[in-house]
């Protein structure tokens, strides 16, 4: 899922100086999961601002999904009311709104942080960096692009040091390692003895702005 | 320059080394500034004193003029420059365009590295490249050598009815013997072996025992018959910075035996130097190395007398 954080509170009043009224606007999907944009923490961050900001008026609402058109138009009557929407889905949810909404000023509550799981309750760990390539069958199911600080494909870096990255030794493992490991218990080692080619990264953003189409799925 | 002599580079590294020469290279690090007395001051001491002297590349991600053109200085001031290439900041395409540069200026060995992480330096919140990683460097400088052509495929050449003229570089490439995981180090530089390293300058070493291990599995595999390894050295100068080499950079173990000694020595400076020259005596000794790296930091004066007293001088000419 996509992983995401809340804006500082100082910050979101800042962005919502000038307006009167605000729908403060959930998103059903990822960001409850991580706990950042759901119904629960829209209601949270309104009542926090209603006491922040008692000459503005706050609306609530969540939308199953804010990057699908259907359900951004769910959110169109409570928008007609305010003269802004707080969006508190990831990137692509803010941006998706203030398209099907036009004509409203949406503005972002939340910072979107990668793409991710749930590692234990409460952490949200990144796990992919949307490449356009995978290459997890080389490397036991472990991503080497968003597992290791210098997206490294050949091994580690000589920064390794007991199973530690040298970016922060204390809360991001080696990524290097970790797929010796895995592919040492898989019995694969061989797989580290080949010298892997420089990455294609025009499957990534590399190669501009990404679009998936399937014709049969297409009206 | 090197076409005919049977030299891939032609670089005098490249020959000491063929000659079987005990190899010495150094450090210099280009300044932070446009203020390059410190390369004059930093060069009279190693002039004639070792083979060839690495310029770093904007080394723990600390701004500073570029080693391409702190090499042409170097060069100027009658060194042989090996100059460092990370793929921290720049693509496969600045790279590439660099390598050109460097040799039409007169540089012909070229260290190839992953770089530090910007995290560590002066800019902190600058956006990293790594769009290749060493082993794809050291590859590309290969076959831009010995193919002829750019990491694309391309030939290196002008025009269709123009001759490929590539650039002829010495390569190497760095490994550190005490990272983990310890297992795979050496499959590691078998890789930049295959690749087409053709030395490799290693982490400084403290622990004697661990690299001699790291050296008989490279034996073992006959890789110093592939690749040159010159061992990295990195004189004390106190018993402070001993503990900081232990504590606070990754990758690098200071047994307690070596900060003790520092320790106890009325004279920290002799002590340093002492040890360093012990462990030039005991590399010597080990087979399959080829050479030190001598990273004397902040140190470049020592130098001359490092390599004097460890009997390293004079140099070897060679042709």
């Amino acid at each position: 899922m996509v992983i995401a954080e809340r804006k500082p509170i100082a910050e979101i009043r800042e962005m919502l100086e000038g307006y009167r009224k605000v729908l403060v606007l959930g998103c059903g999907t990822c960001v409850t999961v991580c706990m950042a944009g759901g119904e629960k923490e829209a209601a949270i961050l309104a009542s926090a601002l209603r006491m922040a900001e008692p000459g503005k008026e706050f609306v609530e609402a969540t939308v199953e999904r804010q990057c699908d058109r259907e359900y951004i138009d769910g959110a169109r009557a409570d928008a007609q009311e305010c003269d802004a929407i707080l969006s508190m889905a990831c990137g692509a949810g803010v941006g998706f709104t203030a398209e099907v909404l036009e004509g409203v000023r949406v503005l972002p509550g939340l910072n979107t942080k990668s793409i991710g799981v749930t590692e234990q309750p409460g952490v949200w760990v990144e796990r992919c960096l949307a490449c356009g390539d995978c290459l997890l069958s080389l490397t036991g199911g472990i991503c080497p692009i968003a597992r290791c600080s210098k997206s490294l494909l050949n091994g580690p870096c000589g920064g390794s040091q007991n199973g530690m990255c040298e970016v922060d030794q204390k809360n991001i493992q080696c990524g290097w390692q970790l797929i010796y490991d895995r592919l040492k218990a898989l019995g694969r080692l061989d797989l580290l003895e080949e010298i892997r080619p420089p990455k294609n990264w025009s499957a990534a953003h590399d190669g501009g702005p990404r679009r998936v189409v399937r014709e049969d799925a297409v009206l | 320059m090197s076409e005919g002599n049977g030299y891939k580079s032609g670089s005098r590294l490249e020959k000491v080394l063929a000659e079987g020469h005990f190899a010495i290279t150094a450090e210099l690090g280009p300044p932070k500034s446009v203020d390059v007395a410190v390369i004059d001051r930093k060069a009279g001491f190693l002039q004639g004193k070792v083979d060839a002297v690495n310029i770093t590349d904007n080394q723990t991600a600390v701004v500073r003029i570029s080693s391409i053109a702190a090499g042409v200085l170097a060069l100027q001031r009658g060194l042989e420059p090996v100059i460092q290439m990370t793929c921290r900041d720049r693509n496969r395409i600045a790279m590439q365009s660099d390598i050109l540069g460097a040799y039409v200026l007169g540089c012909r060995n070229l260290l190839c590295l992953s770089g530090d992480h910007p995290s560590f330096g002066n800019h902190p919140s600058a956006r990293s490249v790594f769009d290749l990683d060493s082993i794809q460097l050291v590859d590309m400088v290969r076959a831009m050598r010995d193919e002829g052509k750019f990491q694309c495929g391309e030939e290196i050449r002008n025009g269709k009815k123009d001759p490929v003229v590539p650039p002829r570089m010495f390569i190497g490439a760095a490994e550190n013997p005490f990272s983990d995981p310890i297992e795979y180090r050496v499959v590691r530089l078998d890789k930049k072996a295959k690749a087409g390293a053709d030395f490799i300058q290693t982490q400084c070493i403290y622990d004697m025992p661990r690299f001699k291990q790291w050296m008989a599995q490279v034996v073992d595999r006959g890789l110093h018959e592939k690749v040159k390894i010159l061992a990295g050295i990195t004189p004390l100068k106190s018993a402070r910075m001993a503990m900081y080499m232990r504590d606070a950079v990754a990758g690098v173990t200071v047994p307690d035996e070596l900060i003790t000694r520092m320790e106890k020595a009325e004279d920290p400076t002799e002590e340093g130097i002492r040890i360093c020259l012990d462990q030039i005596e005991e590399l010597k000794q080990v087979p399959g190395v080829a050479g030190i790296h001598l990273m004397a930091i902040e140190w470049e004066h020592k130098v001359p007398e490092i390599a004097e007293r460890a009997g390293l001088l004079p140099r070897p000419s060679v042709e």
